[in-house]
């Protein structure tokens, strides 16, 4: 939920987003790491076409959570799997994996209380209160909101960082993202650095602990 | 109100439901080659620290980018301590503005 709020603040005073546009965007997009990025990518002057294919690519970690939670949604009906994948996110995910091995068995109130009443709506109440309070703020730097962005991407990033490979794509991308950045423009050493530091990572031997974790 | 972002919204949303519903409606995520699979992984550190390094270290005027330091570099590394030390991005984000806004009453840039 703090998360949810420190978005809505940021998208208002960074991204200059309206409420309607936050809101549809907790709403459509629903994916706390994309979101923020969208806020650095509309700031930069990112292009949407742009914008759309990192976000595809930054979410593209969601097809792996569906591809787990598959199994458990065997002989449900395609229209409650389709919603269903709609708010497969991070943390929704989390929740409800560990609840169904759990259980031993697909939990239908398990999964949507998880992706729904722990996750979506708190997200979305989060977002409105954020958003409403950034519209209060007139100098974000004096109370420190301007560092907000940065961190949440980078503390996002270190999360997600779960062996060497990971750790070698995050350094490359931020390198590669800066000389990129001096070189050209902060648009596109974003979108160079958020491209070619994968494939550095994938050049890096991975650590044995990784590789048996199955990475 | 402006809501010009709505239709980039819906366009994140046309862009990100088919990777969510890959797996749920088709399982057919086993056949991606194994690489594409680990590039998909390591998009997400790559994508996040380049937004974040950006952000921090370049600074844009006239259209011009410089290399910058300041401040925001402190609360940043701050942050991603805390997050590797804790796994705890609220308190991560929560020290980072503290230091801002006392570094910035202290006078620093």
């Amino acid at each position: 939920m703090g998360f949810g709020f420190v978005y809505g603040l940021t998208a208002r005073t960074v991204g200059a987003f309206s409420p309607i546009e936050a809101m549809a965007m907790s709403l459509l997009a629903f994916g706390g790491a994309a979101q923020f990025a969208a806020i650095g990518y509309v700031a930069s002057g990112v292009s949407w076409p742009a914008i759309a294919l990192l976000t595809f690519l930054l979410n593209a970690r969601h097809a792996l959570y569906s591809a787990a939670l598959a199994p458990w949604f065997r002989g449900r009906s395609f229209g409650e799997r389709a919603v269903a994948a709609h708010v497969v996110t991070d943390e929704s995910f989390a929740l409800a994996i560990a609840h169904f091995r759990r259980v031993g068995r697909f939990d239908p109130v398990g999964y949507w209380f998880a992706a729904i009443v722990t996750t979506m709506i708190p997200w979305n109440l989060a977002t409105f209160a954020g958003v409403m309070l950034g519209d209060a703020v007139v100098e974000p730097s004096r109370f420190g909101i301007d560092v907000i962005f940065p961190a949440a991407m980078a503390g996002l990033a270190v999360a997600l960082i779960d062996g060497r490979r990971a750790l070698v794509a995050a350094f490359a991308g931020a390198a590669i993202g800066v000389l990129g950045s001096l070189a050209w423009s902060p648009t596109i050493g974003i979108i160079v650095g958020g491209i070619v530091g994968p494939l550095v990572g994938m050049a890096t031997p991975e650590t044995a602990r990784a590789r048996e974790g199955g990475a | 109100m402006s809501t010009d972002l709505v239709p980039l919204a819906v366009i994140m949303l046309a862009v990100t439901y088919p990777t969510r519903a890959f797996g749920l409606l088709n399982p057919a995520i086993d056949r991606l080659p194994r690489r594409a699979l680990e590039y998909l992984r390591l998009v997400g550190p790559a994508v996040l620290a380049s937004l974040a390094a950006v952000n921090v270290m370049v600074a844009s005027t006239d259209g011009r980018s410089t290399f910058t330091v300041g401040l925001p570099w402190l609360s940043v590394v701050a942050c991603m301590a805390l997050v590797a030390w804790r796994r705890n991005l609220f308190l991560g984000l929560a020290v980072a503005v503290a230091i801002a806004i006392a570094g910035r009453a202290a006078g620093l840039p």
